[in-house]
């Protein structure tokens, strides 16, 4: 009779035998979490008309109050834009018509630093997710972005009494580090580098600048939330981060969007500077809506024993190309990338790393996990190039599918460009299925077969979780949960 | 006579189009040891892999009880919450699931409630102590690159920590060094008293069997057993092997 009760327990999603509160919280909160839609208030939102044109490229720069070098380069990058070609190498992007985006919306609220300032449904939306809760635990500080704008900034005093600065990149941009942002913005991920770069450059909005000085360790890391509400939208941030000589720093960033019918579209930028013996982690754990065309650059650059490191999560978006890049300029510097990838129904997500060694005795690592599931599609693709003066290079590339089923797919496309015999370059792809001896181990332990899968799943991508904050490791095994669930 | 645990009916079960156990009944009280014996490819495992659950076999007729409940169709994981085990010949692999979390989640499923984190570290310390196993091993993913002898080990380290009523050991002593097979032996040894839990110990070596108290014993031959005896006939088996059975 015992066990009928519990039987009964068991198969009650209500009632989830998990034990940990948390994971009660998380499974309860979670399924609507990224999917609640704040209707637009027309009268609290300024909306951009739909399509890229000159008018409306100025108009985001006048609206902005853009320096007159800025305008500039918005407008040339508008040229470029039109200039260069979609790619055709990567999945299909024929669903996203620039027509239809609306590059640029706002609330009519300025940024608060303090968050009881910030608009009512705004803040409902960002404590769904957790977010200023997170920062009173676990950050020194928080940015989060609706829409086109930052709605909030605070960094911890304790952190900006260390000389950090923690700001969104607009007030950055007319301020005392104005030459700065010059010297750097779009510097690495140039406008001409692929036709959704030149867009950025046309129309970025928001996003946060990040600059540690010589020496200084922040201990506890900076987030920045994204969340793209409006339907139909572009989301442009650009992230610009400057980690000085033998600096430290972690900084997270979190992504996502309700889902809508219509196409919604990220083509972000995130430029990060590593100095001479620097250190920079960045993790992001992205889960737009799946009708999101993800079409985001990140990019690295490494000076002397620096060292970088990418975490990376991608779960969100109908289709994604997504290849952070390092380029270990100085001699010795180091990056590590650490992603996996979970495609299911309707996703096509095409992701992975790039490591681009020109100093002497650079080192690369690159690991990564992906999952399809219900017909998703996963491709892998990286490249390492060790140029030739990349003496003594060392870069190393470990790549692991698991299908889930027999009608999703999983590719891999590696490529190395080797220009000095004086390299070492190892590679190794292993494609997997669940075995069904394994499901049955775990199952002869009392769990459940969905559990088991689930269990194996998580295992899987372990060398992602395991590199990430408690909180953000939870979730996304929460996440994968989910996914292993629908469809 | 005490009440059944266990109760094999007239079993058959095959691989595909093979037949592999031919008509096996069996009977197993609470707090008995029973030991399956036999030669290679005789059914032994597969008679394990049936009682949990396995869906690599196909149990064509007969029927398995569990106390008063027929169990014969049931999944693995409601076989396990009822209180049986399996102790595997070949334990899998898991990456990324380490041996605590997953012995955690066991207990979890098993008791359908919050395992108190630090009770449970110490039984495992406890636990793992006994079986002379590093503790480094708990927070290790689940079997991976543990040799032969540390895979069996955490098999049983399960056994002691999830506490069943009905546990079957597949082959737990094969291929085990001396050490091993005694560290392993008292950990059943353990479980028996600790339990009284009903044992069926699937082997084709006695060594495993020396300390520890047997009640009965089978003699499984191409799929039937053949003959049931007390425990002398592991002695038998011993001096003469299986030939007088073929």
């Amino acid at each position: 009779m015992e066990n009928k009760i519990q039987e009964g327990m068991r198969q009650d999603p209500a009632i989830n035998i998990e034990g940990e509160q948390d994971r009660i919280l998380l499974d309860g909160v979670q399924r609507e979490l990224y999917d609640f839609k704040d209707e637009e208030n027309e009268a609290d939102f300024y909306r951009m008309d739909e399509g890229l044109t000159e008018e409306i490229v100025r108009a985001i720069s006048e609206e902005k109050k853009d320096p007159e070098w800025m305008r500039e380069f918005r407008l040339k990058s508008l040229e470029l834009y039109h200039q260069i070609e979609v790619p055709d190498w990567g999945p299909p992007i024929d669903g996203l018509d620039m027509n239809r985006i609306a590059t640029y919306v706002r609330s009519r609220s300025d940024m608060k630093g303090s968050w009881e300032e910030v608009p009512e449904d705004i803040k409902n939306a960002f404590e769904k997710l957790g977010i200023p809760q997170a920062e009173r635990e676990s950050l020194a500080g928080v940015g989060a972005q609706y829409d086109s704008e930052l709605v909030y900034h605070n960094v911890r005093e304790d952190v900006a009494a260390q000389g950090v600065v923690y700001s969104d990149l607009e007030s950055a941009l007319t301020g005392e580090y104005e030459q700065m942002i010059r010297d750097h913005f779009m510097k690495l991920v140039p406008p001409t580098d692929h036709k959704f770069a030149a867009l950025h450059g046309a129309v970025w909005s928001g996003g946060s600048f990040v600059y540690v000085p010589k020496g200084v360790k922040v201990e506890i890391p900076l987030q920045s939330y994204f969340r793209l509400n409006a339907k139909g939208a572009g989301q442009f941030e650009h992230t610009l981060i400057i980690v000085e000589e033998g600096a430290d720093l972690h900084f997270i960033e979190g992504c996502s969007a309700p889902k809508y019918n219509v196409a919604n579209l990220h083509a972000g930028c995130v430029e990060l500077y590593v100095g001479k013996n620097a250190r920079l982690r960045y993790s992001t754990i992205e889960n737009w809506s799946k009708n999101m065309y993800n079409l985001n650059t990140k990019r690295a650059i490494v000076e002397e024993g620096g060292m970088i490191e990418w975490v990376s999560g991608s779960f969100g978006s109908h289709e994604s190309y997504l290849y952070p890049t390092s380029v270990l300029k100085g001699d010795g510097s180091h990056a590590e990338f650490t992603g996996v990838t979970f495609a299911g129904a309707g996703q096509n997500l095409d992701t992975g790393a790039k490591m681009i060694h020109i100093g002497k005795n650079t080192s690369s690592f690159i690991d990564t996990k992906s999952i399809c599931k219900s017909g998703g599609i996963s491709t892998y693709r990286s490249s390492v190039e060790i140029r030739k003066s990349a003496e003594g290079a060392k870069a190393s590339v470990n790549c692991g599918s698991l299908m889930l089923d027999s009608i999703s797919r999983s590719d891999t496309v590696p490529a190395a460009d080797v220009r000095t015999n004086k390299a070492d370059v190892g590679h190794e792809a292993k494609i997997g299925r669940i075995s069904d001896e394994a499901v049955f181990y775990l199952m002869s332990r009392g769990i459940s077969e969905a559990e088991a899968r689930a269990m194996i799943v998580s295992g899987f991508a372990s060398p992602v979780s395991k590199e990430l904050p408690l909180e953000y490791a939870a979730e996304m095994n929460n996440l994968i949960k989910l996914e292993m669930e629908g469809g | 006579m005490a009440e059944k645990l266990i109760r094999i009916e007239n079993i058959r079960a095959s691989v595909g189009e093979e037949e592999i156990l031919k008509d096996v009944s069996l009977q197993i009280a609470p707090g008995e040891t029973h030991v399956l014996m036999g030669p290679n490819g005789a059914g032994k495992s597969t008679l394990g892999n049936v009682l949990m659950g396995s869906p690599v076999y196909q149990v064509t007729s007969g029927k398995i009880f569990f106390g008063e409940d027929e169990i014969t169709k049931e999944s693995a994981d409601k076989r396990a919450q009822r209180g049986m085990f399996l102790s595997f010949q070949n334990p899998l692999e898991v990456p990324g699931l380490s041996l605590d979390e997953f012995i955690r989640n066991a207990l979890r499923q098993k008791t359908g409630k919050p395992i108190k984190i630090f009770q449970f570290k110490k039984q495992l310390a406890e636990a793992m102590e006994l079986l002379g196993m590093d503790e480094s091993y708990a927070s290790r993913d689940l079997n991976v690159g543990f040799s032969g002898g540390e895979k069996k080990k955490a098999e049983i380290l399960q056994l002691l920590m999830l506490q069943p009523e009905f546990a079957i050991l597949d082959e737990t002593d094969s291929g085990l060094d001396v050490d091993a097979v005694r560290m392993v032996s008292k950990g059943i040894e353990e479980y028996q008293k600790r339990q009284e839990g009903a044992l069926l110990i699937i082997t084709h070596s006695t060594r495993i069997l020396e300390s520890l108290k047997v009640d009965y014993t089978h003699i499984i031959v191409k799929g039937k057993i053949v003959k049931t005896g007390g425990p002398e006939l592991v002695d038998q088996i011993n001096e003469n092997g299986f030939e007088a059975f073929l």
